[in-house]
């Protein structure tokens, strides 16, 4: 009768969102919340940092699996995909680095706005864009996020701007973001990442100027996975104390692989933002499994050693299962469930992504303009002209 | 392979094709298949070796061997001093290769793709072009840009951009696109050994296609003069000017037209910038008319230059049509493969517009 009952409840369940997954053990059995120790960050202008002990639950913890895994998974399969020529061009996979995405959503609005650089399909996935659309981009289809016009470096959606491939571009794009959310006194802010490779563009400097004089609300974060392509933090930059780096900006250094640490982190700097005490730096030490991109191996410049440790002793999703299943928060069958949800998930949408028409021959030259008249375009000789809507 | 054939016989060249065996050679050997990205590596390995102050680099070009495999070996060969990896910050390393010119060494600075050089386009233009003369002939600057160019496949609207133009545009820049082999190798050679600044435009769809490279090819001393375009076909009818990748799309053109009778002289410019005007008019003054074609897009582009120059000077009394363009759609490039195929010039689009330009 009780499986029966979960049965029907779980077929009720919501894609992302905290979905309740009722297992064939009552809610009597779980811990509603547990505290839990986290890393201290290091911390740079700061006499305080985020908490070390923080609250989580177990709503929240199955949340973020569900996220997590749902990362994780679509970006092997996105491999897949790769691997099958059925994703072609520049596919810059996230796995390894699922906590960062989460962590900083876990914190913020999505009435908050973000902006990330090129690996950025686990960002588009939470800031609201979904797992088939994010797909059916890879696979450049109509049905795609941005109309199969974009592909994988050039997602976006509402209060999120890509998906950048120019490397440090997107850091003055997001104080511009913070400039506007000041400009209209709506109380929100903007999360600008970037890598460490792209930390040692000069136009990062620049915006931290400006965003330190103007007071902008903005969360700069730096995803430090260690490498920049092929070369190391070592070969790359003189500090590569990258939350320093912000000089008179507050900085914080924060384990990226704990999803709860990215959380508090994140916080933490809103807070400093909405207060309107300015930007704030966030150095997030994390890792991808992927070479850069998928014509990367990734071997080449590391060790497979390394990466295979990191994989057993810093995987976010299992540090995550760790802690819910000692603290008595989930069982193994509930989180194995998610999982099988997960995965048909991702299927599902790969079949929608490789079965999904290609853009119509019609759509070429639309979208060059917005609120514009209809206007003609040269197509590749004088004879052939081609008709552009906004 | 097919492709090159073609383009030995049909330029009237002798060429024995000899694919070198391990075996015992007798004869001298003769021509041999080397890719692009091969004779580029030459290139650079050569130059490196016969000039000191030459020096290469760019993102990923040393321990990396180049994000394209261009320069492969190399830092091994010659090390840290002679081979950079930077970080990432074009307008930065960009300057800093400037000044390192204009204290006498002779660097080549890479750009992963020319998309990226231009958060160093004022480098490039306001520190390397146009010194020499602000200087009045005190200081030059040789050095040179390169990376490859232009579309690739599925790299969507950042990273697929044509610069030819844009850097051909100003004056105090040498400007130089080579198609094959043979002119990647002595076109790269001739800008390293030229005292000016040089933006070398490579393809990365090109970097992977072989071409026979003849023996005069393979030697270190083997230069291919900037400023100089080569006629790759001889044909009678009409004059189909090009660069780059599209050269080969022009080769295939005139092969199916051939079967229909009409003849295609197809010239490949080599060199944007100083452009060989006197290669076309002489074959617009032969053939009376003229198709160009380019990859970028169509305005005040490379081949708006060419139809204004014919305009200026005597080939425009001989012209039987108005010249045509051939380009890219004028459209950001798109991703998907069946907008991103028909955004760029393919051959039907250059038949067709061959067609049109003889009214047949």
């Amino acid at each position: 009768m009780l499986s029966l009952f979960c049965n029907v409840l779980r077929t009720g369940a919501q894609k992302n969102g905290a979905a309740v997954v009722v297992s064939a053990r009552t809610y009597a059995d779980f811990t509603t919340q547990a505290t839990f120790e986290i890393k201290k960050c290091d911390l740079h202008k700061l006499d305080v940092g985020p908490a070390t002990e923080v609250v989580m639950t177990r709503d929240e913890g199955l949340q973020y699996y569900r996220t997590l895994q749902t990362i994780r998974r679509m970006e092997l399969k996105a491999d897949q995909l790769y691997k099958q020529k059925i994703i072609r061009g520049f596919c810059h996979l996230y796995d390894g680095q699922e906590a960062c995405a989460v962590g900083i959503e876990a914190a913020i609005n999505l009435s908050d706005h973000l902006i990330t650089a090129y690996r950025a399909h686990g960002y588009t996935l939470t800031r609201g864009g979904t797992v088939k659309e994010i797909m059916a981009e890879l696979t450049g289809r109509r049905g795609g996020i941005a109309k199969g016009k974009g592909g994988s470096m050039h997602m976006y959606c509402k209060h999120f701007y890509g998906g950048n491939g120019i490397v440090g571009a997107q850091v003055p794009l997001g104080a511009g973001v913070a400039l506007a959310c000041n400009y209209l006194g709506n109380k929100q802010l903007c999360v600008c990442l970037y890598g460490d490779g792209a930390a040692n563009q000069g136009q990062i400097f620049e915006t931290y100027n400006m965003a330190a004089l103007w007071k902008l609300p903005v969360i700069f974060i730096c995803e430090n996975n260690r490498y920049g392509m092929g070369t190391s933090v070592e070969r790359a930059a003189a500090s590569t104390d990258y939350y320093k780096r912000g000089d008179y900006i507050p900085g914080l250094r924060v384990d990226g692989m704990d999803v709860l640490c990215v959380r508090e982190a994140t916080r933490f700097a809103a807070d400093m933002c909405r207060a309107g005490k300015g930007p704030v730096l966030m150095e997030l030490q994390t890792y991808r499994y992927h070479g850069h991109s998928m014509s990367d191996p990734g071997v080449s410049y590391r060790t497979r050693e390394e990466i295979q440790e990191v994989r057993s002793k810093s995987d976010p999703i299992s540090l995550l299962k760790d802690r819910m299943l000692s603290n008595n928060m989930a069982s193994v069958e509930e989180l194995k469930e998610i999982d099988v949800e997960v995965r048909k998930e991702i299927e599902d949408a790969a079949q929608f992504a490789t079965t999904d028409p290609e853009p119509p021959l019609e759509e070429l030259c639309n979208h060059i303009f917005h609120n514009d008249p209809p206007l003609e375009v040269r197509g590749t000789n004088p004879w052939t002209k081609l008709k552009s809507i906004s | 392979m097919a492709l090159s054939v073609k383009s030995v016989l049909s330029s009237g060249r002798n060429a024995v094709l000899v694919l070198r065996r391990r075996a015992f050679h007798r004869s001298a050997p003769a021509a041999v298949q080397v890719t692009v990205r091969d004779a580029l590596n030459q290139a650079l390995d050569e130059e490196l070796e016969r000039d000191e102050r030459v020096f290469l680099l760019g993102e990923e070009v040393a321990q990396y061997d180049g994000a394209y495999k261009v320069s492969r070996g190399l830092w091994k060969k010659y090390g840290d001093k002679r081979v950079i990896d930077t970080p990432i910050s074009e307008m930065g390393f960009t300057g800093i290769a400037v000044g390192a010119a204009m204290a006498g060494l002779r660097p080549i600075c890479e750009f992963m793709t020319f998309n990226f050089s231009m958060q160093a386009i004022d480098q490039v233009i306001n520190s390397a072009a146009k010194t020499y003369y602000m200087s009045g002939g005190l200081q030059a600057v040789p050095i040179v840009f390169r990376g490859p160019n232009g579309a690739s496949a599925g790299v969507a609207a950042q990273h697929s951009q044509c610069f030819a133009a844009w850097y051909a545009h100003c004056p105090g820049l040498k400007v130089v696109s080579p198609w094959n082999s043979e002119d990647a190798k002595g076109l790269l050679k001739s800008a390293i050994r030229d005292d000016n600044p040089v933006v070398f435009l490579e393809n990365e769809l090109m970097y992977g296609v072989p071409f026979e490279m003849s023996d005069e090819a393979q030697s270190k001393d083997f230069t291919v003069p900037i400023g100089k375009a080569k006629v790759e076909r001889q044909g009678s009818h009409v004059t189909l000017v090009s660069h780059s990748r599209y050269v080969g799309h022009c080769l295939d053109a005139a092969a199916v037209l051939a079967k229909e009778g009409i003849e295609c002289e197809v010239i490949n410019l080599r060199t944007i910038r100083p452009m060989d005007v006197e290669s076309i008019e002489a074959s617009v003054m032969k053939t009376n008319h003229l198709v160009t074609v380019e990859g970028g897009w169509p305005q005040f582009g490379v081949g708006a230059e060419i139809c204004a120059r014919i305009m200026e000077g005597p080939a425009f009394n001989y012209l039987d049509a108005p010249a045509t363009r051939v380009t890219g759609v004028d459209i950001p490039m798109p991703y998907a493969k069946i907008l991103e195929d028909n955004s760029v010039p393919q051959i039907k689009d250059i038949i067709f517009s061959i067609k049109k330009t003889l009214n047949v």
